[in-house]
């Protein structure tokens, strides 16, 4: 019997491999079909062989080679490492909590780290990108504090839905205090795009700034993914099949904070990357949580990405808020799942 | 016998008291709340030359600031205020869900992405523009409750309290995004009207505004008020109620839509201002229990008292600017409903 066994293992197993890699390439693809478009796509019109000269022979001295290199790239590199960051903490916690519908916006975490730079904004307007990044870690952490310290528990799915409203209620409170310091301080500019969440403001410097973070946050998630798979079975499971929960759970905590914390002090608070991605992902490559949070990266990248190019696109030359888009997909995609949850439930 | 009678007398007699006396209060507190919101904004008024100027000895500059300026927005934030408690009462007293609140529900998003359509391609300018606005924001409400209808109770299966409110706040999401990336097209006063509105500003402040929903929040008020026994035998639960005789799916459908009706004709003024259906009913059935007969007309002053405090904080706090009354609710209304959902739990 038991060679059958494990050849019906490999057999699964690669079988899921595959999946997995057909994932991965599916994703990449999209993501440079993305970035590629979202390069090219804009005020200024520019073809495929002008970003290739760019890339390749940069030339300041022309006009689109400077547009490409200084405001567009920036832009589709800072919504990738944003989405990638965004979907990976929303995996994390969706794991963690066994909660499906964990989000990074939804758990009070943007809103708490918007809270926080809204403060930095008005009482030290002169802070740097990494002072700002620990103000959004600090923020994100007060949100997530108070969802929890609120709602008083910690999982199981009959409960996802108080942690949720518990989510929404903190992050109106914390939303309402960063309107008011944004009022009474004059920052309120500033405070309604990191409220509603863009790519505008991107530049090199910045990206320099926070990619050791993000680089580190999303390697440490992967090196862990297999403490996470069992985590997602239950916190009692995952300590009867001999994981160091606490331990896990608290690094686990960690880098959500840095992922998410990192994402908001870029490009402002955007929800529903976390929730939507993850479940899509989901969908292809099966419950491993070693699949899934790669891929997760690479789709949410893709999203943020192709999402960002439609918040240029909708109503040139405005900017249509990317945190308004995405949540122009992520409002029904949750509802699907609030819906289809009860049905399990009941 | 006799002593018992006695006894019910009594008994009834100081609860008649007590409920004449949390009246008298409540007026009290409405009229100081009054006296305080005359005087306060940028120009100064004391209450010696506000009651002066009332009483018709102001001068010119008194008089436009007094009448044109502050008492209709006053006036609007004391029946915006009873109209959003009414209708929460409602709500809650029918759907047997005490977290309920039409802002949480989504009733204000929609009526909202109506009125803020219907305000941006036709303008707020035309006098009749102002008295059909309420119509639209029913309509706007009104769908949205029959989405939320849908989507909670389909299959004849009733929505526990807490996967309701969240269909809520996703339907809320979902709208708010919605109106968000419709009106970037639009300029940048047109941009902050709706940024404004969102967050629950008293916007609609002139005589032409409260004439439009004066009449709504009476007629509404004194149908739901005629109901009150209905809304007694209603709360009870669904089978106690059409066990006494009374047609409970007929009588529920009139008072949600005249709950729906409530909402929408305050958000049409006011912009979306939360948990005031929440906190303000809850304030009222402790004060005066759960009588319907005594309880609305509570809760129309407590909600009154409520938002009339809520606005004119706003407009002393963070002078010269002014904070979204909607905000300051939030701000006592968030962690209210935090303890609520924490309360259920145990």
């Amino acid at each position: 019997m038991k060679p059958s066994i494990s050849t019906e293992q490999t057999g699964y197993q690669k079988n899921h491999l595959r999946k997995t890699c057909l994932a991965l390439l599916g994703g990449l693809l999209l993501l440079l079909f993305a970035m590629t478009a979202s390069v090219m796509g804009g005020a200024s019109d520019i073809s495929v062989k002008t970003l290739w000269e760019a890339v390749t022979q940069y030339d300041a001295g022309k006009s689109q080679h400077l547009i490409i290199m200084d405001l567009r790239l920036p832009r589709v590199v800072t919504g990738a490492m944003v989405g990638a960051s965004l979907a990976v903490a929303g995996a994390m916690m969706q794991a963690m909590t066994k909660n499906p519908l964990a989000d990074s916006g939804l758990m009070g975490l943007n809103a708490g780290a918007v809270f926080s730079l809204s403060v930095c904004f008005a009482f030290y307007p002169g802070l740097g990108y990494q002072e700002m990044m620990w103000a959004a870690f600090a923020g994100a952490a007060l949100g997530a504090g108070m969802v929890t310290g609120a709602s008083g528990m910690r999982g199981g799915t009959n409960e996802s839905g108080r942690i949720v409203l518990a989510g929404a209620a903190v992050s109106a409170l914390l939303t309402a205090f960063s309107q008011g310091i944004g009022l009474h301080f004059n920052v309120s500019q500033k405070v309604m795009f990191w409220t509603t969440g863009g790519t505008a403001g991107a530049n090199w410097q910045q990206i320099k700034g926070v990619s050791p973070w993000i680089a580190a946050g999303l390697i440490g998630a992967f090196l862990l993914a297999r403490s996470i798979s069992l985590l997602s079975l239950g916190q009692e499971t995952a300590k009867g099949l001999g994981v160091n929960t606490g331990a896990v759970n608290a690094v686990c905590s960690c880098l959500v904070l840095i992922l998410a914390g990192t994402a908001v002090s870029i490009a402002g608070g955007i929800g529903f990357v976390g929730l939507m991605v993850p479940h899509i992902v989901r969908y292809f490559v099966g419950v491993d949580y070693r699949s899934i949070l790669p891929v997760s990266a690479i789709f949410g990248a893709a999203l943020v990405v192709a999402a960002d190019l439609g918040a240029r696109l909708v109503n040139p030359p405005f900017e249509t808020p990317l945190g308004a888009v995405i949540a122009l997909l992520g409002g029904p995609f949750f509802l699907y799942l609030a819906c289809s949850q009860r049905r399990r439930n009941v | 016998m006799n002593s018992m009678k006695e006894l019910v007398k009594t008994d009834r007699g100081r609860r008649l008291a007590r409920t004449h006396g949390v009246v008298v209060i409540l007026c009290g507190i409405l009229l100081f709340t009054l006296l305080v919101s005359m005087n306060t904004g940028q120009i100064r008024l004391s209450p010696f030359d506000t009651l002066r100027t009332l009483f018709g000895g102001g001068s010119g500059k008194e008089n436009l600031v007094l009448f044109q300026f502050r008492l209709p927005r006053i006036v609007i934030s004391i029946l915006v205020g009873a109209g959003l408690s009414i209708s929460g009462r409602i709500i809650q007293a029918v759907l047997g869900n005490s977290l309920a609140d039409p802002g949480l529900l989504g009733i204000h998003a929609g009526a909202g992405f109506a009125v803020t359509m219907y305000v941006l391609f036709l303008g707020t300018q035309s006098f009749l523009s102002v008295f059909t606005m309420p119509f639209i924001a029913m309509a706007g409400g009104g769908v949205t409750s029959f989405f939320i209808y849908i989507l909670a109770y389909a299959r004849r299966r009733e929505a526990s309290p807490v996967r309701l409110i969240l269909v809520g706040v996703a339907l809320q999401a979902g709208l708010t995004a919605l109106t968000t990336v419709t009106v970037v097209r639009l300029d940048e006063t047109q941009y902050n009207f709706v940024a404004a509105w969102q967050a629950g500003t008293i916007w609609g402040a002139n005589w032409n505004y409260v004439m439009a929903l004066l009449p709504w929040i009476f007629i509404l008020g004194f149908y739901v008020w005629s109901k009150a026994l209905v809304l007694d035998v209603l709360s009870l639960g669904e089978e106690v109620a059409g066990g006494l005789g009374i047609s409970v799916s007929r009588q529920r459908i009139f008072l949600l839509s005249s709950a729906v009706a409530l909402a929408g004709s305050c958000v049409a003024v006011s912009g979306g201002i939360g948990f005031v259906g929440l906190i303000a009913p809850h304030l009222a059935a402790k004060l005066v229990g759960s009588r319907h007969q005594i309880l609305l007309p509570v809760c129309a002053l407590t909600g009154s008292v409520l938002v009339l405090a809520a606005d004119t904080v706003g407009r002393t706090i963070v002078q010269p600017s002014e904070l979204p009354a909607g905000l300051v609710t939030a701000v006592i209304g968030a962690p209210y409903f935090l303890y609520l959902l924490r309360k259920r739990r145990n």
